[in-house]
């Protein structure tokens, strides 16, 4: 028995070792249909590409545009600058401007297609386990089970909140963003620029991302000022110069618009690195002095610009931990969030106290996100159950379970810069759907055990109250 | 060559009795660590200095892969400078360690759970959450 290998085949358990396929079952018969990878049953809101290669936000956001515009500006200033520079000045320039160029088309292609460092859902056991714990920690019917839990980490108090979609404890720095429908590890922001979530596995490309666009567009400002004033010597006037090569003004108008927001994201990213900060951590505050007390801190920074810098940007390269490419075991039917029968029990004890907390947050939370100009709703609860008294409380769950604002774009610090002009259409159009899902789930059949399978088969329609 | 077995084969000496999670231990940070603390359902299969010694091996091997210092930051700068195509030949360090963390899974399931009637899961496989312990009803007489 010491000599043999354990293979543990069991049809309720996911994720056995994905090296190993159906083909290495004794009594396996060749099914029909191929062995399915996955990401082909992938929970969260992700399109995959090439086989499970690539992943993306279901919702791109810009990022065509994005790389549209990269792409023309860099292309209209390769056919229509360079040669009179290369002329005049030097040939680096656009060797130079190649570098950039490739520097910065290669990290927006990371970002956007880098698993952004999701968390994989909780199984049903582990599910069930979490919440049989925090039902033994809250005492007497009336008093509802805790729904943080508090950590000491580095000395600090840190609270840890459950998350209803995923049915775990999120780990400290974790986030759940409701466009993607997926916890994030080190969670910054949702970036409808790149299409994807920024967190702990693509923020470095992120972060390369926009310094190395700053100096492009600045590079490419610069020499297409130099090339208009090399042209308007001699007597011909700037005016003539500009009529004589008009692709240069395309170029000005695309790059003096946005190197002040690129340049501005780029410094506030700096100071976040630098502080090993996310933009997730900024916004809410949660390190901040005048939160309470003196002792309030950031208790993951090493107190050290350089060692924060070497962390955040050339630490070790953490592995996807989604296994997309893996097979499924061929007699599991994936069940990861289905299992709403633990949720039943744990969720009706909360109404009373949860209405009252949600109300006060969702005040805030509506407030917060106007001033922001919010272009995500809230995090919803997937699979919570949906009768008449149990919306009202799995608005407010939801709240407290991801009791602050919603995550921002890009550009949340910079609410008012130009760049903002294309999420006030994304927020809207966003807006528009969670109301009209809200309306929709109304009017739905109390809750029962027997009906889940029936709420849960469309489950990102899953009522929630948008905020914005 | 060990030979392989599938536990469905055992199944009609062993059937699944409950699972055990070990949770992550979060005070010293965000990085992979297990909480060493016993867990009361195996207190009849195991020896609680073996499991700590277990799991204080994987920390440790956790601590390996996530180790900050001058060999991480020139594979991290490297990577920058070739614009990460260099994953594309290479593995990283943490996929070593993680490689190295199997195996070792792997030897402690044959050599001390297996006979005891547990299995270790890796916790890769559950997102680096937990660890399993999947705790298997001890039916079989000639295990030991």
């Amino acid at each position: 028995m010491k000599n043999c290998e354990y293979q543990q085949i069991d049809p309720r358990t996911l994720g056995t070792p994905a090296s190993t396929p159906s083909s290495t079952l004794p009594c396996a018969k060749k099914s029909s249909h191929r062995p399915r990878r996955k990401w082909e049953v992938f929970p969260g809101r992700n399109r995959f590409y090439c086989d499970g290669r690539i992943i993306v936000a279901r919702q791109c956001g810009v990022l065509p545009l994005t790389l549209g515009l990269i792409l023309f500006t860099s292309g209209l200033f390769f056919v229509f600058d360079c040669p009179f520079l290369v002329a005049h000045l030097t040939v680096c320039i656009p060797v130079i401007a190649g570098v950039l160029f490739l520097f910065v088309v290669i990290n927006l292609l990371q970002t956007s297609f880098t698993d952004p460092g999701i968390l994989p859902r909780a199984l049903p056991e582990e599910a069930a386990d979490i919440e049989r714990q925090i039902d033994n920690s809250g005492s007497g019917t009336y008093r509802p089970p805790p729904r943080t839990k508090e950590i000491l980490i580095n000395g600090q108090v840190v609270k840890l909140k459950y998350c209803f979609t995923c049915k775990m404890f999120r780990p400290p720095r974790t986030s759940h963003c409701s466009l993607c429908d997926n916890c994030v590890e080190r969670f910054d922001h949702h970036c409808p620029w790149v299409g994807n979530c920024v967190g702990k596995r693509n923020y470095r490309f992120f972060y390369t991302f926009i310094v190395s666009l700053s100096f492009l567009t600045s590079f490419i400002f610069g020499c297409v000022i130099t090339h208009l004033t090399l042209r308007s010597q001699g007597g011909r006037g700037f005016i003539q110069a500009l009529q004589e090569s008009p692709a240069s003004v395309v170029e000005l108008v695309v790059c003096f618009f946005s190197i002040w927001s690129i340049l501005g994201l780029s410094g506030f990213h700096t100071y976040l690195v630098a502080s090993n900060l996310t933009t997730n951590e900024d916004i809410k505050g949660s390190w901040s002095s005048k939160r309470g007390a003196e002792d309030s801190g950031n208790p993951y920074t090493y107190n050290s610009i350089f060692t924060n810098c070497c962390v955040v940007l050339c630490g070790p390269m953490a592995p996807s931990l989604i296994d997309r490419r893996g097979f499924l075991p061929p007699d599991v039917i994936p069940q990861t969030v289905n299992s709403d029968t633990d949720l039943h029990p744990f969720m009706s004890k909360n109404d009373t106290n949860m209405c009252t907390q949600g109300t006060k947050e969702l005040l805030e939370s509506v407030a917060h996100s106007s001033l922001i100009r919010g272009t995500c709703t809230p995090a919803a609860p997937k699979t919570a159950p949906v009768t008449q008294e149990s919306l009202l409380s799995t608005v407010s769950s939801t709240l407290s379970a991801s009791s602050r604002p919603p995550p921002t774009g890009c550009s949340g610090r910079q609410a008012r810069r130009p760049m903002d002009k294309s999420c006030p259409q994304r927020g809207s159009k966003r807006a528009s759907l969670p109301t009209h899902k809200a309306s929709f789930r109304l009017p739905s059949p109390p809750y029962s055990f027997s009906q889940s399978p029936l709420i849960l088969s469309d489950a990102p329609d899953i009522g929630f109250i948008s905020l914005t | 060559m060990a030979e392989t077995h599938s536990l469905q084969d055992l199944r009609q000496q062993a059937a699944i009795a409950s699972k055990v999670f070990i949770q992550r231990d979060y005070t010293s940070g965000t990085i992979c660590k297990f909480q060493t603390k016993f867990p009361t359902e195996l207190e009849a299969r195991i020896e609680k200095q073996q499991f700590e010694e277990t799991i204080q091996t994987l920390n440790n091997l956790y601590a390996e892969a996530e180790k900050l210092g001058g060999k991480s930051y020139l594979e991290g700068c490297l990577a920058c400078l070739t614009a990460y195509t260099i994953f594309l030949c290479m593995e990283t360090h943490y996929e070593k360690v993680l490689k190295k963390i199997a195996k070792y899974i792997q030897e402690q399931n044959e050599k001390v759970y297996a006979p005891l009637g547990l299995l270790l899961t890796d916790p890769i496989e559950r997102g680096l959450r937990v660890v399993e312990i999947t705790i298997f009803e001890d039916r079989s007489i000639g295990s030991r």
